[in-house]
């Protein structure tokens, strides 16, 4: 039997998109009362949500206290219920700790954290469903839930992940698309500077800069939807105030 | 409408209470979501200007999911779930069509087929299966402005991957207008698969609703009364779409209605009507079975699943190779109409082993299946049958079995020819097939008396239970048979190998003429046109791939260069030049013909390394010891001018010559002496020295007849040229595969399985020697030891039956093997750099030696060890294929030179012996052929075989292998199509069987050479 066609002659993906066309996003912010900053974003069939504790003094062991910044610490975790067989650990493996890292690292970049010293920033996220681009998907949950908590950044961080397919790069993967070369990259658009770049796929050097084209193209798409997400968050909850 | 390529889809997961304020004049209309489109809300046509991009707020129905179940290879059930967007940018692809905003259209305006059916101009839409079945029809030129749906184009993907890529090159064809409509993702085609609807039906269905939408779609004002016109075979899906008012064709009642062409009728491939049939005729064969009963057998080790391979010579019987754990292969022996059960050669099928008593020994018969296609009675056959079957003893029993289903059916079109049919208006014939491994096949056609004499292409669309023979249709003729040009064709087509000129496209890389090397070029090469370099090559050799030079060192040692023509230089990476080459993978050398891998521009012109020119080369440069010791080794990218181009012969003269010392002499004199120590170390070492005859015509200039034949000899700088060679291969391999471990581009011969050696083993016994095979070095010696007084021949005999035993040397990538070691060489590296005109394989090579010297820049294919592994498949087909068809082209050579010289008498050698025949080798031509003792029409004389000597007693007189047999050639044409070169025996003389000695007959004609 063939194999999956990921891009046909036409020019179409498998689910109808074109190469450089992003999922169907949803996102909305403020979803917990009790949580700092929360918010639920759908990147076609990736769900994802993130909440956001801070900046709170340091708890644990102390010894981890910055004098000049706030410390960031991230957790990742997916439902048991998120992918297509059922997962016993839902956080706490090796790629899970991995993509915790990733993300510490991401947001390390991007919050101002010296705003904060002598403190501590809880990130929590938890991928619902997975269809692919699991890391760009909370990457982007994770910048609503941190604007809903208030906590100034220098920019949006927008992620998404790119592939490699017939000489084409595809923008924003699904999970049948994930099996070949992709790189991930989250980017904060106004300054089009480099948060995070992951890719563990061999790839000819030739191809790399395409793929970081349209890698920063999708993720300049990614920030305008959110944009528009915060926009009408703070359009509707200033109609509720009633200011 | 969507002018910017990023759409972005966003809808709300608000409640209605918390609905975002609209544009004022949305409010509370009627729709309840917002479309806006470049910034303007489709509905309202207000323009919005804030907004730069554009944003389609879909509206809820523009996103489906699919969910389907699929089992897991574990054998668990996954539920998978996949997005499916909708969308309104996909075009119908109509000139006429003024709605759509597509930039370029495929289908035409007047799109002219006259047909009695539908006089006005129309598309066709074919479903699945008539894509399937009739792609021959599609392919003709006359069908034209058919719309392939996506559904179809994915059904057939997934269920014929060659009429798939058939299906694509017909798309790609500008002439054909031939246009994929996605219609599973447009917003008004998309339907889902209704509860109880199987997918047939959906697809079915689907395809219906497209037709539907086009007739709707090209129903305007300027279409001039445009139909569309959906052609289906299937009964059900043809009510069901004249139900809903659309046109609606049988594929057969469509192709007969055209007036143009009334040949295309052959071209329809028979669908088999079996209620029409069954009645008619008893059922032949025993039913397949199904594809579950088959998975599981397979999985319970009842049934086994492995190749079809016809035996060439005996219609009756095959083997199936089966594919057990790792390495190992068992082979499965099929015997008799019943237990072949319409499997044809080639095809992946299921076999079932039957009880052990049943097992039987091959048969060494050669049959013939002659008889005539009238005749139903099947007694004949079984005789044929039982005679087949010999008691053998349990040793020689193999295991034997019956196919129970095929899997996967590998038909390709055939050419061949009709038969001619006993009633002359017949339009059901038989057509023999040239590859006598595939079976007649039953055609219908009306043109029979003007094809009887020619070659034509068949393809086989069935094999029903009930017939003896597969249905199939015919598909083009190639010309008339006999004919040089016509057989020539015939072979290239059965070998597959691509011969036609090369595309306008192609052409367009080729470098502009006049060509001269820039100083750019100057600048990152070597300069060594001042060095005295020669070439030598066969006589009439124009594409020169390699020279060489050697010169004396201040410090006594030489330096021996190898310049190879640089032609990855030319051929750059991944375009249309490039992929025409490693598709052709290598140059084939037919009697009086060669098919060029790359354009003659570059083969014989600015590639070959002819004399007194600058031409661009690839060098490989040693410095040696007197020994032959390599203390140095460097490649570089040069420019030589070489001072002549010899052939063997004259190297030869030059180096015997004492009186004659000019540089180019003395450069040829240490090459040959280092040559010679290089071939002593080798030959310690373990390398082969086998033996096969190359035969030679001499072809008349004008007739391109062959008028003469000889057989190749070999001179003392043949073997000098090849030394060098193989020390620049391997050193390059060595190099390479230093640099790209998991890529390079390698060769490797492996070492035979001990059982190969059987036949070689028992020759020798015949004549008490012993021949010892556990090592390459140990069969070298032995071969070497093995002489007969008095039978000088005797060690080039075991020689050609020693390379008969030998596996095929192959390329591979080195990131998936781990064995290198080449057998035969007793290298444990080796690879292809010294021949780039006429071996893709060297192109590679060279240009990953180049990247390895920083003379030139990777690309992504060349380090992807998937893609290598693959070119690696082609070219180890390509050339697997190059040498069949070479064979052949000598063998049709053979023939007509046979046919010019009448009847001729010869010496020869018995190479093999078989049960009714024995095969002799006539060393003089370098012919084989077959001695049958057994006789169609009369009673045959008495024969005993043995199968341990193997020796064969016919009356009273006992044939063994190797002796020497006198037999008269001559041409037997009575079988147009397989001409074949008879022999008969004369000494010794048999009675009843041998033949008196005939007149040699008068030459045809004077030969006149050309050497």
């Amino acid at each position: 039997m063939a194999g999956l066609e990921l891009l046909s002659d036409q020019g179409y993906r498998l689910d109808g998109r074109k190469a450089t066309e992003l999922r169907k996003v949803q996102a909305r912010m403020g979803v917990f009362a009790q949580a700092d900053g929360s918010a639920y974003i759908e990147q076609g069939n990736t769900k994802a949500l993130a909440v956001v504790y801070g900046p709170h003094e340091m708890r644990g062991s102390r010894n981890r206290t910055l004098h000049d910044r706030a410390v960031i610490n991230c957790q990742y975790s997916m439902a048991t219920f998120s992918t297509a067989e059922r997962k016993r650990r839902p956080h706490g493996d090796r790629k899970s700790t991995e993509m915790s890292l990733h993300l510490k690292q991401t947001f390390e970049a991007a919050v101002m954290t010296q705003l904060y010293p002598r403190s501590q920033i809880d990130i929590y996220v938890k991928v619902l469903q997975a269809d692919g681009g699991n890391y760009s998907v909370c990457v982007n949950a994770a910048t609503l839930a941190i604007i809903d908590a208030g906590i100034p950044m220098r920019d949006y961080v927008c992620a998404c992940t790119v592939g490699f397919v017939d000489e084409t790069p595809l923008a924003d993967l699904c999970f049948a698309e994930e099996s070949g070369s992709s790189l991930a990259l989250a980017l904060l658009p106004r300054g089009g500077q480099i948060a995070l770049l992951q890719m563990d796929a061999q790839l000819h050097q030739d191809h790399l800069e395409a793929l970081m084209d349209a890698a920063m193209t999708a993720c300049k798409g990614v920030s305008k939807v959110l944009d528009e997400v915060v926009r009408r968050h703070l359009q509707e909850v200033s109609v509720l105030t009633g200011e | 409408m969507l002018c910017t390529f990023i759409l972005l889809v966003v809808s709300f997961l608000v409640n209605s209470a918390k609905r975002p304020s609209f544009p004022p004049s949305c409010v509370g209309a009627a729709h309840e979501f917002l479309a806006l489109v470049d910034g303007q809300c489709s509905y309202c046509r207000i323009r919005e200007t804030n907004r730069t991009y554009c944003i389609l707020y879909l509206r809820s129905n523009m996103l489906k999911s699919k969910t389907f179940v699929k089992k897991t290879r574990s054998g668990g059930v996954m539920k998978i779930v996949r997005e499916h967007y909708l969308r309104d940018d996909i075009w119908c692809g109509s000139e006429i069509c003024t709605e759509c905003k597509q930039e370029s259209t495929v289908l035409q305006k007047d799109s002219c087929i006259e047909s009695d059916l539908c006089s006005s101009p129309h598309y066709l839409v074919p479903d699945t299966n008539v894509v399937l079945h009739q792609i021959d029809v599609l392919e003709d030129p006359l069908i034209r402005n058919v719309i392939i749906l996506q559904t179809v184009l994915q059904e057939v993907r997934h269920r014929s991957a060659p009429v798939y890529k058939r299906l694509k090159d017909i798309i790609h064809e500008k002439e054909k207008h031939f246009y994929t409509f996605t219609n599973e993702h447009h917003r008004d085609t998309f339907i889902e698969r209704e509860p109880g609807e199987s997918a047939n039906d959906r697809n079915d269905r689907a395809i219906r609703v497209a037709v539907k939408w086009y007739s709707h779609h090209l129903d305007t004002a300027e279409s001039d009364g445009l139909k569309v016109v959906l052609i289906t075979n299937d009964q059900g899906n043809k009510e069901k779409a004249e139900e809903s008012g659309l046109l609606v064709y049988k594929c057969e009642d469509y192709i007969k209605s055209l007036l143009a062409n009334p040949e295309l009728v052959d071209r329809l491939a028979l669908t088999n009507d079996e209620t029409k049939d069954i009645s008619s005729s008893k059922v032949l064969f025993p039913e397949h079975l199904p594809l579950s009963r088959i998975q599981m057998g397979i999985k319970g080790g009842t049934f086994l699943q492995g190749t079809f391979r016809a035996s060439r010579d005996n219609y009756l019987e095959a083997t199936v190779f089966v594919q057990g754990e790792g390495e190992e292969t068992t082979e499965v022996i099929l015997q008799g109409l019943h237990n072949l059960n319409r499997a044809i050669h080639q095809d992946v099928v299921a076999v079932q082993l039957l009880p052990r008593e049943e097992w039987v020994a091959p048969s060494s018969v050669v049959l013939l299946d002659e008889r005539e296609a009238k005749d139903e009675d099947d007694t004949e056959e079984e005789e044929k049958e039982k005679a087949m079957k010999i008691i053998a003893d349990d040793a020689a029993r193999k295991p034997t079995g019956k196919v129970v289903a095929i899997i996967k059916r590998n038909w390709r079109p055939f050419c061949g020819m009709l038969n001619s049919s006993l009633i002359k208006e017949s339009t059901r014939h038989l057509f023999t097939p040239a590859d006598r491994r595939v079976p007649r096949i039953r055609i219908e056609t009306r043109q029979a008396a003007a094809l009887l004499s020619q070659r034509i292409m068949v393809a086989i669309d069935g094999w029903p239970r009930h017939s003896r023979y597969p249905h199939g249709h015919f598909v083009r003729s190639l010309g008339a048979a006999g004919d040089k040009e016509t057989e020539t064709e015939v072979l290239l087509l059965e070998h597959d190998v691509p011969h036609q000129d090369f595309s306008q496209a192609v052409l367009s890389f080729l470098p502009k003429m006049p060509w001269s090397i820039t100083p750019e070029d100057m600048a990152v090469r070597e300069d060594l046109r001042a060095l005295t370099v020669c070439s030598v090559d066969p006589p009439g050799c124009t594409d020169i791939d390699d020279a060489l030079h050697c010169k004396t060192l201040e410090n006594g040692n030489f330096e021996v260069g190898v310049h190879i023509a640089d032609v990855s230089h030319f051929i750059r990476p991944g375009n249309a030049l490039d992929l025409e080459a490693a598709n052709r993978g290598t140059t084939v050398y037919l009697c009086g013909r060669r098919i060029d891998m790359v354009p003659e521009l570059l083969s014989s012109n600015l590639c070959s390394l002819r004399s007194n020119v600058e031409r661009l080369a690839f060098s490989s440069i040693w410095e040696m010891d007197d020994k032959a010791n390599i203390v140095k080794t460097r490649f570089t990218k040069s420019v030589i001018n070489s001072k002549a181009s010899l052939t063997y012969a004259e190297a030869q003269l030059r180096i015997d010559d004492t009186n004659m010392n000019d540089d180019i002499t003395n450069s040829l004199r240490g090459l040959n002496k280092l040559a010679k120590i290089l071939k002593r170390r080798r030959i310690e070492k373990g390398a082969l020295t086998l033996s096969s005859l190359e035969v030679r015509f001499h072809i008349d200039s004008e007739t391109h007849d062959p008028i003469d034949l000889q057989t190749k000899e070999l001179m003392e700088t043949n073997s000098m040229v090849e030394e060098f060679m193989l020390l620049a291969n391997i050193s390059v391999a060595q190099k390479i595969y230093d640099e790209f471990s998991e890529c390079a581009l390698l060769r490797k011969h492996p070492a035979p399985p001990p059982s190969n050696y059987d036949i070689l083993n028992k020759a020798a016994q015949s004549k008490g020697l012993a021949i010892h095979t556990d090592s390459a070095k140990a069969l070298a010696d032995s071969l070497d030891m093995a002489k007969v007084d008095g039978f000088p021949y005797f060690n080039t005999l075991l020689r050609i039956l020693a390379t008969r035993c030998m596996m095929q040397a192959v390329y591979f990538c080195s990131g998936m093997d781990s064995n290198f070691h080449h057998y035969g060489l007793a290298s444990p590296i080796y690879t292809h750099f010294t021949s780039p005109i006429r071996r893709y394989s060297d192109i590679m090579v060279h240009r990953m030696l180049a990247v390895s010297i920083g003379a030139d820049c990777t690309y992504p294919d060349l380090t992807d060890k998937h893609k290598q592994s693959a070119l690696c498949n082609n070219l180890n087909y390509r050339h697997k294929m190059s040498q069949y068809a070479q064979r052949a082209s000598v063998a049709f050579h053979t023939q007509l030179f046979f046919k010019s010289r009448g009847i001729v008498n010869e010496e020869g050698f018995i190479l093999f012996v078989r049960k009714n025949a024995i095969i002799v080798l006539i060393p003089k031509f370098g012919l084989e052929g077959t001695v049958f003792f057994d006789n169609k029409d009369k009673t045959g004389p008495k024969l005993v075989f043995d199968e341990e000597g193997p020796s064969l007693m016919v009356e009273q007189h006992i044939f063994k292998i190797f002796d020497k047999v006198k037999v008269t050639i001559s041409l037997d044409d009575s079988n147009v199509q397989h001409q074949k070169i008879r022999m008969s025996l004369v000494e010794p003389e048999i009675p009843g069987v041998s033949v008196p000695v005939p007149e040699v007959g008068p030459m045809a004609k004077k030969p006149k050479l050309d050497v």
